[in-house]
């Protein structure tokens, strides 16, 4: 009884103290004039990120605060419940596709930059790698109706690739200086691998996504680019026999057993340690993985390769462009001082700065030369490099998933490339009934 | 009498006795594993955590522990977390046992009515219902707040708090009630000082579920917190797990630091389940 | 109505004022607002929503295969859990009940799952259950049966039962915790006189515990099913809702909903129509609980 009273008299003191505090009113974030508010969720970068706007104090004056939410669907929640409430810091980004930008330009959430950019005949624009302002930048005629702009400001690029371990090439007596250069040579070099007792490709196909860039890598390598955003506009079926041949690629590695055990639900930092416990010899993996491979085996030798093209007719693309952007708050009253910020961080010393600190490529094309060796076979590739974002059209959520879910059901063997392209082709003619008519 | 002299009793008896402990130790087994996987990946390094998968460490970090808990910050969110839980914990008992008491012994109109709508809220999954809070929250000036962080998880551990509490107050035999009544204690002491001490055990269920529940909490506390001084432990524990690499020996030493209060409570109050309480009182 | 009348039933409605004022800020709102959202189609975003009326129900109910798919696959795990899950917990609490030496090492360690965090338990069942290294597939050899290896949460298969042990063995020690605390209410005189009789155990068991224990069972079966049927964290952190839609449960459709699709309506209408399935099943467990202690 009495550890019950005591307990009571805590909890009541307890709330009084705390109604107290919380009288007090919540700190004033954007109450100091020179103090820039920062959203990120790059837990990786967070102390080069500190380092970097201590010197901007410095050098500036203009106090930069800093604040980490991570992971980032916790970011994404928190950046969209502050846009409920017109509550956004001063600069933030938008995690996800073009459709929720556009959602969040339309509101009214976001600057457009291209007059900064553009400014001094693109002084700010000429910096950086086209590939990488297309990812958060609106052309004309788009999709979602979005006035025409760049609206986001990259720090880094990255692209994905087939990464491949060089000493288990050796140990199946494969040239590591000549890795495929097509789909039958990269099968072949698969079945010399597992002969020697390796798992072939690894990667972490259970996060849908990383489907999703490896078929539409073959696509465009198949259908070539046109084609395939005609099938996004519903002038192509997916039953053509040119996206039954990407489908049946995946039947393939089915058939060979050329992937590693349980990749379908794998997560990619599985896949990442698989790869670099040399359990497997090839990888479909980003630039971010040499800073990940460099922790888990500083001796682990690998290379980079562009995925080993099915066709002749149309060159193979990978995906990339931005890594990581930043948007500026169209509400905020401080646009000119985050804009110079952002313009600073984008320079080349400090963009370099970035790059060896984090071991991320940067997205100033100065400051290539002064990476990190190891970063640079991916470097090369940047200009091959694609990604939905800088797409003008945009396949239908629903069927997007259902292509996605649907390759992992070829590679467990549950539907063929035909029932997939048929049940593509009614899952969206379904939509687009409904669509005509509301 | 004498059942056990019998030796066919008395193998009976062994053999059931080595059939439970066979079966509890292997269950046993099954719960430990995931711990001492942890407490061992915790003193490993980086390189050796996937390639060395052994649960025997040949070369123990120690200093991991020392490098979570400063890297961390673990200092100050600790002191929230307790906070936190503390507060929550004695809200829910407080109010979903007065509540409870309500539902169960006292008769006012709408009480059918109240308690379905109250305990509904637990079988109705609201998704998105954290950025409503948000909203909710920023319109009443609690975004930053402890207590815009404290309100909504009492709320949140209510509708189960009062459904036990209600089960087992309908349990009890009125006769104590009754004869606090006639002594001429008004509803709050029969509440307090019969009702209540009967239902230890409930309460201690209660009090771990809701301390495990807002010890582990973290998606609410990114959304309502900014400044760093108001976060619980989970946050300390997000500096391991960035966007792509994820420290997993200092990551398995926080974890391992931050599960140790929550053992503990669990080992104080389930003195309290076990307590057997009426086992006395009611002899008549 | 008379004042001493008045004041008694004001001093009732105090006992349940703090919980009904609490619930009407923090989860009414919420609730309204997610039947209001549930008519619309709106990405989440921007301030323009689209009235569409019962379309997104009918869309659910009738064109969304993964939705029924997802059901059907929470349903599964459920009855698992109902059978599995809590009867190994009541076998436990009864050997613990029972004063067995270590019964005090028994009841932390049972309850260590629950606490463990989401983050080690995805870890350590990813590599029980790994098709190349892991340790289920070493201990099949190991058992002299080899044949029987397969990437246990990657295979069709085999992925959902997978995914139901994890659950089974991070949830039986929460029906642990209260069946025994419900075993402890029971006062010893009744058992120990039964036996001093001679009856046996399972007479004991039948006509004197689970008679008691009535009000207990249903209590953690309702639970278990309201517990079981939201399960998500699992499989995000093992199978992600795959292979293909094998493991996909409510929550990870609506969570698909809302951010992977940014159809916020449709995901509101999703939770309501899963709101009300939950809701149905427990009014029909709490009917026959009401039943059987009448009966009883």
């Amino acid at each position: 009884m009495n550890a019950r009273s005591a307990r009571r008299i805590l909890c009541v003191l307890g709330s009084g103290i705390l109604l107290g505090l919380s009288a007090c009113s919540p700190s004033n974030n954007k109450a100091d004039a020179n103090t820039i508010l920062v959203w990120h969720w790059m837990t990786d970068r967070e102390e080069a990120l500190v380092k970097l706007t201590d010197q901007y104090q410095q050098q500036t004056g203009v106090k930069i605060q800093l604040e980490l939410y991570a992971p980032s669907d916790a970011y994404a929640t928190k950046v969209r419940a502050a846009a409920q409430t017109n509550t956004l810091p001063d600069v933030f980004s938008v995690l996800g596709e073009s459709r929720d930008l556009a959602s969040f330009i339309n509101s009214g959430h976001i600057a457009d930059l291209a007059p900064a950019m553009n400014a001094d005949r693109n002084a700010w624009r000429k910096q950086f790698f086209a590939k990488a302002l297309a990812n958060t930048a609106f052309q004309a005629g788009n999709q979602y109706k979005v006035t025409p702009g760049q609206y986001g400001v990259p720090i880094d690029v990255t692209n994905i690739q087939l990464i491949y371990n060089k000493a288990l090439f050796e140990k199946a007596g494969l040239n590591p200086e000549k890795p495929p250069r097509d789909w039958t040579e990269f099968l072949t070099a698969i079945r010399a691998l597992k002969a020697a007792g390796f798992a072939g490709l690894v990667s972490g196909w259970g996060e849908t996504w990383l489907i999703q860039c490896f078929a539409s890598n073959y696509a465009f390598n198949i259908l070539g680019e046109e084609k395939v955003l005609d099938t996004y506009r519903g002038k192509v079926l997916y039953t053509d026999p040119e996206w039954i041949q990407v489908f049946s690629l995946f039947e393939e590695l089915r058939k060979e057993n050329a992937l590693a055990s349980g990749v379908v639900t794998m997560v990619n930092k599985t896949a990442e340690q698989i790869f670099a416990t040399e359990k497997a010899a090839f990888a479909l993996n980003g630039s971010w993985c040499v800073n990940v491979y460099k922790g888990m085996n500083p001796d682990l030798r690998y290379g980079a390769m562009m995925p080993p093209p099915a066709s002749k007719r149309f060159p193979m693309r990978i995906w990339g462009g931005a890594g990581s952007s930043f948007m500026v708050n169209a509400r905020s009253t401080k646009n000119e001082q985050a804009i110079a910020f952002l313009k600073w961080l984008s320079e080349p010393a400090q963009q370099a700065q970035l790059s060896t600190e984090t071991l991320n490529l940067p997205s100033n094309r100065a400051s290539l030369e002064k990476i990190p060796v190891v970063l640079a076979g991916f470097a090369a590739q940047m200009d091959n490099t694609t990604h939905p974002t800088q797409w003008p059209v945009a396949e239908i959520p629903t069927v997007n998933e259902a292509f996605e879910k649907g390759i992992q059901s070829i590679l467990i063997g549950e539907k063929t490339p035909v029932q997939l392209a048929q049940e593509l082709d009614h899952l969206k003619a379904r939509y687009r009934a409904r669509e005509k008519r509301q | 009498m004498n059942t056990m002299g019998n030796t066919f009793y008395r193998i009976r008896h062994w053999s059931r006795l080595a059939v439970a402990h066979a079966i509890c130790l292997t269950v046993a087994s099954a719960c430990v594993f995931p711990l001492m996987w942890m407490v061992s990946s915790s003193l490993k390094t980086q390189r050796t955590i996937f390639s060395d998968p052994g649960l025997w460490v040949s070369n123990p970090q120690w200093s991991n522990y020392y490098l979570a808990w400063t890297r961390g910050n673990f200092g100050q969110y600790f002191f929230n977390s307790l906070l936190y839980t503390v507060l929550v914990v004695g809200g829910v008992i407080i109010i979903a046992s007065m509540a409870a008491y309500a539902f169960s012994r006292l008769k006012f109109p709408g009480r059918n009515l109240l308690f379905i709508l109250v305990i509904s809220t637990m079988m109705i999954p609201i998704p998105g219902s954290f950025i409503a809070l948000y909203v909710l929250l920023n319109k009443m000036g609690l975004i930053d707040t402890r207590l815009g962080y404290i309100l909504p998880q009492i709320n949140g551990g209510l509708a189960l708090g009062i459904f036990l509490l209600k089960t087992f107050f309908d349990k009890l035999p009125q006769d104590l009630e009754d004869a606090a009544r006639i002594d001429g204690c008004n509803k709050f002491q029969v509440y307090m000082h019969v009702a209540m001490p009967l239902a230890k055990p409930a309460i201690a269920v209660l009090a771990v579920f809701n301390a495990l529940a807002v010890w582990n909490e973290y998606l609410l506390a990114t959304l309502v917190f900014s400044r760093p001084e108001l976060m619980p432990l989970q946050k300390g524990l997000m500096v391991f797990q960035g966007a792509h690499i994820t420290e997993y020996p200092l990551l398995m030493a926080g974890i391992t630091i931050s599960i140790i209060p929550i053992l503990t409570l669990y080992f104080i109050m389930q003195r309290y389940i076990v307590a057997g309480i009426t086992a006395g009182a009611i002899k008549t | 109505m008379t004042w001493p009348r008045f004041r008694d039933l004001l001093t009732t409605y105090l006992f349940v004022a703090p919980a009904v004022i609490l619930f009407v800020v923090f989860s009414l709102f919420p609730f309204i607002k997610v039947f209001q959202l549930s008519v619309f189609e709106w990405d989440g975003i921007s301030p323009d929503m689209k009235f569409v009326w019962l379309e997104n129900f009918k869309t659910a109910l009738f064109h969304d295969k993964s939705w029924w798919t997802s059901i059907r696959n929470a349903g599964v795990i459920t009855v698992l859990a109902l059978t599995f899950q809590n009867f190994l917990a009541l076998v436990l609490a009864l050997i613990v009940d029972r004063e067995i030496k270590g019964k005090n090492f028994y009841r932390v360690v049972f309850y260590l799952p629950p606490v463990l965090s989401g983050i080690v338990v995805g870890l350590v069942w990813n590599w029980i259950f790994d098709g190349s290294h892991g340790l289920l597939n070493h201990f099949l050899v190991f058992l002299g049966h080899p044949e029987w290896q397969r990437a246990w949460l990657a295979d069709p298969a085999t992925a959902l039962y997978s995914v139901s042990i994890i659950h089974m063995w991070k949830g039986f020690g929460w029906g642990f915790v209260i069946l025994l605390a419900g075993l402890q209410a029971i006062p010893r005189e009744l058992g120990e006189a039964a036996r001093v009789d001679g009856a046996s155990e399972l007479y004991i068991f039948s006509r004197i515990t689970v008679p008691l224990m009535l009000p207990v069972f249903f209590l953690v079966s309702i639970l278990t099913v309201l517990g079981t049927m939201q399960i998500f964290d699992i499989i995000i952190a093992t199978t992600n809702g795959g292979p293909g839609f094998h493991t996909e449960v409510p929550i990870t459709r609506i969570l698909a909903a809302m951010l992977g699709s940014s159809r916020f309506g449709y995901a509101c209408s999703l939770g309501i129509l899963f709101g009300l399935l939950l809701l149905s099943i427990s009014m029909v467990q709490m009917k026959l609980s009401k039943w059987s202690s009448r009966y009883s």
